[in-house]
């Protein structure tokens, strides 16, 4: 384990006190006739609510695959922030000639519309200064908020028309959304679905590849407006149902756990949807079964125990599966460097045709490579289980027939492919060694046949001499 | 405008607050991790609230603890996932900063009857307030405030003063400076300590959105200004300084125009931060838009000139009686409209055109101008062919374009790389051979 996760370990242990003992305080479980009630969805509300927030879920999830695959998760981030002097200032307005400041229309026409400021402010600052992304994000998240904070506070001071719940935007109310709410987002899912739809190809050659894109004649300016226009669309759509700090989490969070279950994006962008769809539901079942706990917060946490999930088992690029096959090769790897060791030291004796009858001792086989005896007992055990080799009378190994087949494959892998190197690529004797360890191991049968060829080594049952000294030999001579 | 003395003072502590931000901002920016200001500032309220959590009271010290913590944590797991996981680091903050807030927000809200943190005054801060709130300072009586973002940046700016070398080099080349012996992944983690030790004390005061904004945006400012590390420091600060003053004079006086009362100091200060940024956008000296499109024009202007000459002469030389040229006619050869006018009103300026019964004819001197131009781009056309080996119909655009970025030492070097030539590849005089 490196040292970073280990100080990341001792962090999360040492505050699990304090997380136990907040969440400890108020928490009670609900009972059983509430999971029932909760999980049936008899609830109108519950039924709205939890309606609503999966809707979101996957339509945020879909969107946002392609923004990750763009490299730009967090513009997310910078929009969701610059919705909210759109906010204040749609309620300023309206208010002043007399309307409902809080006519929801208003409010969320005036949060799309600096929504899309904000985005176009980013791509204007990052493309025409000598700023970067990270740079171009910052600034207009902080200075879009600043201002908005700057309205609400003004928006308060407004004689006409109430401002409370303007907050809400920020973190959102989640427990309190409205039919007309999830109907608002049901249309809005269903249009980013269609589009997504309807638009896959291009958005996909755009996401990979913007130059080819325009080399292929795609409008990529219109395509790429597109996709962010959508993006903007679900966050306005978002921040009433969990406040636009963590409606960045809805269109991150989703694309990053997909991306560790498959390299295909059509099937990156079903999982995607599905994992923001599931955060989205169990995040605000978990909430009405709980009411202490404020559903937007939950739904993004179980979106991010989601990725904790992908992170570490997904199948394309999780961490475990991807170590264990790493391990699976490694063990492969060693296995087959015993064999040849074996090999190369009945060569030392003469004893190369007769592999199997030459018994080989532990010592020498420990200064063959560069193995401790620990790690080298171990390659030894795994090779008496693999039935590879056995052992003496006196503690000797020596090969089974199966390990002769495997000695010979290998040496002669690793020689073929020292000659090549040595013949067609101009490489000293002396270096090819290295090489070739790495090498013999992932040679298949049409490569080995043309190195047969251009060697004149056809004759499988020959084994070519080896074309440098090798190493252990040197070593005791010198 | 009323100023009283609870004015001089949230100015005093906006300029401390906002100067130490975007001290260490200049190093966020270079380094292209602004967004971690943004995410660490976001991640310090499980922190904190862990902090009171375990320690059981709301004293400076724990609370610091807490936030510094969290926030190394934050930068150590951003990089970690990013890297084991092999996702781009701004997806990997986007989730670990998003998580670690909501985990803030439920902490806040199951312990809302023992502290009261409330999330709104962490984001937009109340130094309105902050004033109000005293400690006993070696034996004054200061705003508490003042003091800790007083003491955060006189540490930042000692951290700069002492690393500044180490600083500057693992920012621009770690790699150099790991060869060198500089620890770059140290300073990796001493900066981040610091970002989230200058974001606490900033915290309560001034409020995470005033600091994200003083990180960032004085600091992007500067770089837009100048080429120098310590130059961009020191206007880094100056533009927070200013940012700071004009935010909290705009947040009482803007407001009031509209017979409304004062606005948030913070959010006006971030504010005031963005509108100094557009500014410098616009017309920083070398890196700004303006400059970019000025010099883009002149340019353009300048070539055009130059084809108004070397039309001209090709003119008389086709048909030495043609005569002068009107504008019209200028316009329809060149395939260019208004700028056609501007250009001839410059040459004639020059006194490279004059005017001769109602259009206009090259003078002496704009003769000799666009021989030399006819020269170039000949020249390169037989270049192009005798040493290129380009078919004679293909020279054409390479040399209307090099025409104008040849002077007289690369035209004998042409002459003479093309063997000399009397005539192009499409059997015109080169003119000005000796």
């Amino acid at each position: 384990m490196n040292v970073h996760l280990r100080i990341i370990a001792a962090a999360l242990i040492l505050a699990i006190p304090g997380i136990a003992s907040a969440a400890g305080h108020h928490l009670a479980l609900p009972s059983a006739s509430d999971l029932w009630r909760v999980l049936s969805l008899q609830d109108y509300n519950t039924r709205v609510v939890i309606l609503g927030t999966t809707m979101l879920g996957g339509a945020a999830g879909l969107i946002g695959t392609f923004l990750l695959l763009r490299k730009r998760s967090l513009l997310s981030d910078s929009i969701a922030h610059a919705t909210l002097p759109g906010i204040a200032a749609a309620f300023i307005v309206v208010s002043l000639f007399g309307g409902d400041g809080k006519n929801l229309v208003g409010l969320l026409l005036g949060a799309a519309a600096f929504g899309t400021l904000g985005m176009g402010s980013v791509l204007l600052i990052s493309k025409y200064s000598r700023l970067k992304d990270d740079a171009a994000l910052g600034i207009v998240l902080s200075v879009f908020f600043g201002l908005g904070v700057s309205l609400l506070q003004l928006a308060t001071r407004l004689e006409t028309g109430n401002s409370a719940g303007l907050n809400s935007f920020i973190y959102g109310k989640t427990a309190s959304m409205l039919f007309r709410d999830a109907m608002l987002i049901g249309v809005s899912a269903a249009g980013v679905a269609v589009i997504c739809a309807l638009l896959y190809k291009e958005f996909t050659v755009l996401a990979f590849d913007q130059d080819f894109a325009a080399a292929q004649g795609y409008p990529t300016g219109i395509l790429d407006f597109c996709m962010m226009a959508l993006v903007v669309l679900v966050t306005v759509i978002g921040l009433q149902a969990v406040g636009l700090i963590l409606i960045v989490a809805m269109l991150v969070t989703p694309p990053a756990a997909a991306r560790f279950w498959s390299f295909d994006l059509r099937r990156v962008l079903v999982t995607s949807g599905i994992i923001g769809a599931a955060s989205g539901l169990f995040g605000s079942a978990i909430s009405a079964l709980m009411p202490n706990l404020p559903a937007g917060a939950i739904i993004v946490l179980v979106g991010a125990f989601l990725f904790l999930l992908s992170f570490l088992f997904g199948s394309a690029r999780g961490v475990i599966p991807q170590r264990l096959k790493n391990r699976q090769t490694s063990l492969k790897v060693e296995m087959q460097h015993l064999m040849r060791a074996f090999y190369e030291l009945a060569e030392e004796d003469g004893a190369a045709e007769e592999l199997e009858k030459h018994p080989v001792k532990f010592e020498q086989l420990l200064r063959e490579r560069a193995w401790n005896s620990t790690q080298l007992k171990r390659i030894l055990r795994r090779a008496r289980r693999g039935e590879f080799l056995r052992v003496g009378a006196d503690g000797d190994y020596s090969l089974t027939r199966a390990g002769g087949r495997q000695a010979r494959k290998f040496i002669r892998n690793h020689r073929l492919w020292e000659m090549y190197l040595i013949t067609h690529a101009d490489i000293a004797p002396s270096h090819v060694d290295r090489d070739a360890d790495q090498i013999e191991h992932v040679l298949d049968d049409a490569m080995i046949e043309r190195l047969e060829n251009l060697m004149n080594q056809t004759d499988r049952r020959l084994l070519p001499e080896s074309p440098h000294v090798i190493s252990s030999q040197k070593g005791e001579a010198s | 405008m009323i100023w009283t003395f609870l004015d001089t003072w949230i100015v005093i502590i906006g300029v401390l607050s906002a100067v130490a931000c975007a001290l260490l901002g200049n190093y966020l920016v270079l380094r292209k991790m602004s967004m971690m200001g943004d995410a660490i500032s976001h991640t310090v309220l499980p922190g904190l609230v862990a902090a009171f959590l375990i320690s059981g009271t709301r004293d400076v010290f724990p609370m610091f603890v807490g936030a510094v913590v969290i926030g190394v944590l934050t930068a150590l797991l951003v990089q970690t996932i990013s890297r084991i996981g092999n996702i781009e680091e701004g997806a990997s903050m986007g989730v670990i900063f998003t998580s670690l807030f909501a985990v803030g927000l439920i902490m806040i809200r199951q312990t809302a009857d023992d502290i009261d943190l409330d999330p709104s005054c962490v984001l937009y801060g109340a130094i309105e307030m902050a004033p109000l709130i005293t400690v006993d300072f070696l034996g004054m009586e200061l705003p508490r405030a003042a003091v800790s973002s007083g003491v955060m940046l006189l540490v930042n700016v000692l951290f700069i003063l002492l690393f500044f070398k180490e600083l500057k080099i693992s920012s621009f080349d770690p790699a150099l400076a790991t060869t060198l012996g500089i620890n770059s992944t140290l300073m990796h983690y001493l900066l981040m300590t610091l970002v989230a030790a200058t974001t606490v004390a900033a915290f309560e005061s001034v409020g995470s959105i005033l600091v994200i904004a003083m990180l960032i945006v004085p600091a992007a400012a500067a770089h837009l200004l100048t080429d120098r590390l310590w130059l961009m420091i020191l206007l880094s600060a100056v533009i927070a300084a200013a940012s700071a003053i004009t935010g909290h004079l705009a947040a009482i006086i803007v407001p009031g125009w509209f017979g409304l009362g004062d606005t948030s100091t913070a959010g006006m200060m971030a504010t005031s931060a963005g509108l100094i940024f557009v500014g410098v956008f616009l017309a920083a000296p070398r890196y700004g838009f303006l400059s970019r499109v000025l010099s883009r024009a002149r340019l353009s202007q300048r070539i055009l000139r130059e084809d108004v000459l070397a039309m001209l002469y090709r003119r008389a030389e086709l048909d030495p009686d043609s005569g002068a040229a009107t504008l019209a006619e200028i316009r329809r050869l060149l395939h260019e409209n208004w700028r056609v006018g501007l250009a001839v009103k410059a040459l004639s300026r020059k006194r490279m055109l004059a005017r001769n019964d109602g259009g206009w004819q090259l003078s002496p001197a704009g003769e000799a101008e666009a021989c030399n131009l006819v020269r170039s781009h000949r020249l390169w056309e037989s270049w192009l062919v005798s040493e290129l080996g380009l078919r004679p119909d293909h020279v054409h655009r390479t040399a209307e374009r090099l025409e104008h970025v040849t002077d007289s030492s690369m035209q004998e070097e042409l002459f003479k790389a093309a063997g000399s030539p009397d005539q192009d590849p499409h059997d015109r005089k080169i003119p000005g051979n000796l």
